[in-house]
């Protein structure tokens, strides 16, 4: 039971994590009409980022300071070289992404070095806020968890109550008729892009002193955002809220669980005495499998629903 | 209050406006009349900026041709599209309120007067757009362009497929937006609201115009009817 409520919440963090990302990649996919590479490059940032404002200031002008930095970086991005990009056609736009997580991941490395840098969590949330049946819980998650629920009601509210928020989702379908009603619509389009970027860099700094501070950390997590927002239905922030969840909350069972896969190949006929090969997957067991999850998921979802969860059009 | 001069439009290769002159004075309704793909949409789509234009465009006195649309709007020129390009997933009453250049700003136009001019918006403003009838779309397209108080307005083909009472409320609510001291610039296909509520009127044929004059002159002149306008 025990077992079954931490991996519950931890999933539920690891997935609002998620979800921080996946939030502005699919708002920016409704925008733009292509799939951003680098969106995971700035959650990257973000972590980066954080740690270098917290070396001589601390956690919390990091916190603030952090994700606006990415935010305005995203931004500039938007409007100094995808939209000039944006005349070329939309594989232009996807190579330009592409080319630009590269280009982030050698300059990380170029100013940090390859090594994680130690960016750790601060030390004053970093206590037992409860134990419970000899697994403790750090302050430090429950506040991850409310910075990433916070978030979302607030993107929920801004965007649904606000007259910006109005702004933006009908600009993602009418941009032309938006603006001949007077609004700038390319300025409402790169204040979401960097809107989206911010909301990476703001998982970057709370996940960064959690998962690990390093340059590779985009190119691990990127993927799985993107299942998420297939999974989702891209374009749908809903989708993306209740995928983030699904693989988050799956992964983490099926990595404290544990179960033996050896069920499930007896049924196909596999004896548990089998050689070679077949002795490999006998043993199998779902932990081994967990960083597949994700994907197996994005295959079903593929076959079944090909326009993902509330999803309007197929991939 | 409009003036254009010599306007070209081009989409891809294919030259659709071949030099249109035409002007629209202050509180004054014109319509732009012609057969279908002649050009009338391109007309109003160079003007407000989303098709780029060649040649000259003055509103209030200042040159707009090539400006954004945005810019253009926002020096009170409106524009109501012919596909009626309501937000389908946001409420009435969202329509109404992005039509509304600020927050702030309260012009001619309220939303209080949208529901008056055409009450049952009012029951049903908070349910989604995308759910009302074709003629209740067209009359809030209309009414969103106005929550911006435009000193002219644009409309294309507003009664195109629309039942003949439905019609009829169209050309009221177009009346009573002139009433208002709004010039109307209007694009439409069928004679029988442009004779009834025009001051003067255009035709175009070919990219061009091919006559100038008012209902009257129009209805006097069965060559210019037979040649530009029936089919
Ligand atoms: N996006 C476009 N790309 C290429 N050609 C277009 C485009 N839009 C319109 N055209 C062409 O330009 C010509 C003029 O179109 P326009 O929409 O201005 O006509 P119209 O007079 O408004 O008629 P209607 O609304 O009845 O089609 C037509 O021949 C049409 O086929
Ligand atoms: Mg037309």
């Amino acid at each position: 039971m025990e077992v079954f409520v931490f991996s519950l919440f931890n999933g539920v963090l690891y997935g609002m994590l998620l979800f921080l990302l996946a939030s502005g990649l699919t708002l920016i996919f409704s925008m733009m009409g292509v799939l951003n590479f680098a969106h995971a490059s700035f959650f990257m940032l973000g972590a980066y980022f954080a740690y270098q404002i917290s070396q001589p200031l601390g956690f919390w002008p990091a916190l603030i300071a952090a994700p606006i930095l990415v935010g305005v970086l995203g931004a500039a991005v938007e409007r100094y070289a995808l939209r000039p990009v944006h005349r070329f056609g939309h594989v232009a736009e996807l190579l330009f992404t592409f080319g630009l997580a590269f280009v982030i991941e050698e300059v990380v490395q170029m100013i940090w070095g390859k090594v994680p840098v130690p960016y750790d969590v601060p030390p004053s949330l970093n206590v037992t806020a409860f134990a419970w049946q000899g697994l403790d819980y750090s302050v430090y998650r429950l506040f991850m968890l409310l910075i990433s629920v916070g978030i979302f009601v607030a993107l929920f509210f801004g965007l649904t109550r606000t007259r910006i928020g109005l702004i933006i989702r009908a600009s993602l379908t009418h941009p032309h008729m938006v603006a001949s009603l007077g609004h700038d619509v390319p300025k409402v389009f790169m204040w979401t892009f960097g809107v989206g970027c911010a909301l990476a860099g703001v998982a970057g700094v709370i996940g960064g002193n959690v998962l690990g501070t390093e340059p590779g950390m985009a190119i691990q997590l990127g993927p799985i955002v993107f299942v998420v927002i297939v999974v989702g239905g891209l374009g749908s922030l809903g989708g993306a809220l209740i995928a983030s969840l699904l693989i988050g909350v799956l992964n983490n069972m099926a990595i404290s669980y544990d179960f033996s896969l050896y069920p499930i190949f007896s049924l196909l006929g596999v004896e548990r005495e089998a050689e070679g090969i077949l002795a490999d997957l006998v043993s199998l067991t779902t932990g081994a499998i967990a960083p597949l999850v994700p994907y197996l998921l994005l295959v079903l979802m593929l076959i079944l629903r090909p326009r993902g969860l509330f999803g309007t059009r197929d991939v | 209050m409009l003036e254009v001069r010599d306007l070209h439009a081009y989409y891809g290769k294919s030259h659709i406006l071949q030099g249109v002159d035409l002007d629209v004075g202050e509180g004054e309704i014109v319509s732009l009349l012609g057969r279908n793909g002649v050009g009338r949409s391109t007309t109003l789509k160079a003007i407000i900026g989303e098709v780029p234009p060649e040649g000259s465009i003055s509103f209030k006195g200042e040159e707009i041709a090539g400006r954004k649309s945005h810019v253009i709007a926002r020096k009170g020129l409106g524009y109501v599209p012919e596909n009626r390009d309501i937000f389908p997933t946001l409420t009435l009453r969202q329509n109404l309120i992005l039509g509304q250049k600020s927050a702030r700003a309260q012009g001619r136009w309220s939303i209080e007067d949208a529901f008056e001019l055409f009450p049952n918006l009012r029951e049903r403003a908070d349910i989604s757009a995308g759910v009302l009838s074709g003629g209740e779309q067209q009359m809030l397209t209309i009414c969103r362009t106005m929550m911006g108080d435009p000193d002219l307005v644009m409309i294309d083909e507003p009664t195109e497929g629309l039942a003949p009472q439905i019609v009829e409320r169209v050309g009221r609510l177009i009346e009573e937006i002139a009433a208002r001291g709004v010039a109307i610039l209007l694009v439409e296909q069928k004679l029988t609201i442009a004779l009834h509520i025009s001051a003067r009127i255009y035709v175009m044929g070919h990219g061009r115009i091919t006559f100038e004059g008012t209902p009257e002159d129009l209805r006097g002149n069965e060559q210019i009817r037979k040649e530009w306008l029936e089919v």
